[in-house]
């Protein structure tokens, strides 16, 4: 992407531009962000309820099933939202918006992908908050300032991973249509097939291995510490059936993930937007 | 040298040669016009010129600048207004504009002066506060017009720009182009409505089948065809044999320098005539001598189409309507998308 050619300036300015643009769809039509907040919440209350009267010790290291999920909710509304990540830039391919914004001189066209990133970040971020704030009200806790500290990190590396992945389907995709369907497919298999909604030990084998292999369960695991114990990144995070991971393991997967994504969609965004 | 330079240029979609080896020169400061059917190649050509589609072969120089090697610093001489206006439906006209200037790398003052410059020159104050959903098809190519005037190019390329519109915004549009090139900016236009290239053009190129088949000033290409033009319909539906016979019969009148039988108007059969004659009376004599009625027959000075005709044997019209069905507007669209 014409790197020796960057200038600074110029990128910032047109990066700025197209997140501004981003920002002004969601201010004009936040259903979005609406739903992306909602669905967790009501996912915290009908969950929370669903397990309120299992027996004390129901399940290892939590006061409750709420204290539980909370991580896993937080986990999968920064997910959704990464993951949906491509479809306005698949609109903008299929309207032509796309080329208008190739005929222009940009600094570096990378700055379309950036802005990206930049507005899915943030949005995932109001979203988890949001999630947070009211896992809080509920009663299900709060992690301290460490913890805090994990839980933004965990999320940053999560969201960069899933949004490169979505970005990469909005390039490969024929339409919308089915980049839609995609992500129907691949959201909740993921979410269920993870230690979102219930611990390694409570599943059967095979489903243990593939929550185990599972990039949610990574991000899970290290925010459930930072929820339910004083943050230690020693402290085994992940009982999983080819043996414990600590919560520095898992985040160290996570990160290895997010860069190993970012380096195989470098070869076909350069190919579509050169 | 000219300042645009198209050497041999060949692109494919799959299994069919949009642009076959075409060569073309264009001089600074002109408005130059692609005529050409739908299918001719004329978009593929065009979307080249704004680096949004690499050629399979052949070299373009803007300003001496190759095209293929150094598309970012050709994207800083051209503005760019697509066949298919592409707009945020969402943003109001003005927050478009500004979202394109910063684009376009524009200085705050600047970019206003000019917002408010295009603004006023394509009528836009009334409704330039109100999303560009709202705008119907006039105002809506009038903002993507004014986007693409936003840094001053030096070249502007239009790929079919009044396609569908209301008239008060193609004159508006007409108009703006003409203050352009008095300005000294080249423009490319690209279009399929022959009145719009007679008037607007200073030279034209007139492309069919990914080819050049014909390429000079309206004037030049019209004189070239040496005469008036007479068409003649002996009934409404003719056959080859009949208008080929009447032909032989008419072609032999002192005046008349060629004859074309035109296969997709039912046979009619086109004359380029001497106009200091009274051709038509000695036609209306020798077809009644010959024992033909007359279905039509009418006298016009040269046109653009008369160009086409001479060239392909068929009217702009009618390759029009044999393309009808013929594309795949969705595959096209599909292999136009990034």
């Amino acid at each position: 992407m014409e790197l020796k050619q960057y200038n600074l300036f110029f990128l910032y300015q047109e990066t700025v531009a197209l997140t501004k643009r981003l920002f002004i769809q969601l201010k004009r039509r936040p259903s979005t962000l609406l739903a992306g907040i909602l669905q967790p919440i009501i996912w915290l209350f009908l969950f929370g309820a669903l397990f309120s009267k299992a027996p004390e010790g129901f399940l290892p290291g939590v006061d409750s099933y709420g204290n539980f999920l909370g991580a896993g909710l937080i986990v999968f509304t920064a997910f959704s939202g990464a993951l949906n990540s491509g479809l306005p830039l698949m609109f903008d391919r299929e309207f032509g918006f796309l080329n208008r914004l190739l005929v222009a001189p940009l600094a570096s066209r990378l700055s379309i992908v950036l802005s990206s990133f930049f507005y899915i970040t943030i949005l995932s971020f109001v979203q988890s908050i949001v999630i947070m704030i009211v896992s809080f009200v509920l009663g299900y806790g709060w992690p301290d300032f460490y913890g805090l500290g994990i839980v933004f990190t965990t999320l940053i590396l999560l969201v960069l991973f899933v949004t490169s992945i979505s970005l990469c389907l909005a390039f490969v995709l024929p339409g919308h249509i089915e980049l839609i369907a995609l992500i129907f497919v691949i959201n909740l298999p993921l979410l269920f097939a993870s230690t979102a909604l219930a611990p390694i030990s409570f599943m059967p084998n095979w489903l243990g291995w593939l929550a185990s292999l599972n990039p949610l369960t990574f991000a899970i695991e290290p925010i459930r510490i930072a929820y339910t114990q004083t943050m230690n990144l020693d402290v085994v995070a992940l009982h999983a059936p080819y043996g414990d991971l600590t919560c520095k393991s898992c985040i160290s997967i996570l990160f290895s993930l997010t860069v190993f994504s970012l380096i195989i969609i470098r070869p076909l965004l350069n190919r579509k937007l050169n | 040298m000219n300042y645009i330079q198209i050497t041999d240029l060949s692109k494919s979609y799959s299994d069919i040669e949009a642009l076959k080896d075409l060569s073309l020169e264009i001089n600074a400061g002109i408005l130059f016009g692609i005529l050409g059917p739908n299918g001719a190649g004329k978009s593929t050509l065009i979307k080249i010129l704004a680096t949004l589609v690499e050629p399979d072969g052949g070299e373009v120089f803007i300003n001496n600048i190759n095209l293929i090697k150094n598309p970012r610093k050709i994207r800083e001489l051209i503005g760019y207004v697509a066949q298919d206006i592409a707009l945020d439906k969402i943003l109001t006209g003005r927050e478009l504009l500004d979202f394109h200037s910063d684009l376009y790398h524009m200085k705050k003052k600047e970019k206003y002066e000019r917002i408010k410059l295009l603004i006023n020159q394509l009528q836009m104050n009334d409704w330039i506060d109100r999303k560009c959903g709202t705008y119907s098809g006039g105002m809506k190519r009038r903002i993507d017009l004014a986007a693409g005037l936003l840094h001053l190019p030096k070249v502007l390329i239009l790929d079919e720009p009044t396609v569908g519109l209301d008239i008060e915004s193609r004159n508006i549009i007409w108009q703006l182009l003409k203050d352009l090139k008095n300005d000294g900016m080249t423009i490319i236009l690209s279009s399929h409505y022959l009145d719009e290239i007679d008037k607007l053009a200073d030279s034209l190129v007139i492309i069919d089948d990914g080819k050049v088949i014909a390429q000079g000033t309206p004037a030049q290409l019209k004189n070239k065809l040496g005469g008036d033009r007479i068409t003649l319909k002996v009934r409404e539906f003719s056959t080859h044999e009949e208008s080929k016979k009447i032909s032989e019969i008419l072609s032999s009148i002192d005046g008349i320098s060629q004859v074309i039988i035109n296969k997709a108007q039912g046979y009619s059969i086109n004359f380029v005539v001497d106009k200091e004659k009274d051709l038509l009376t000695k036609l209306k004599v020798e077809l009644a001598f010959s024992k033909f009625e007359i279905f039509s027959l009418a006298q016009s000075q040269p046109s653009l189409d008369d160009v086409y005709l001479q060239a392909t044997g068929k009217t702009l019209l009618d390759a029009e309507i044999s393309m009808t069905g013929k594309r795949d507007l969705k595959k096209e669209s599909k292999q136009s998308m990034r």
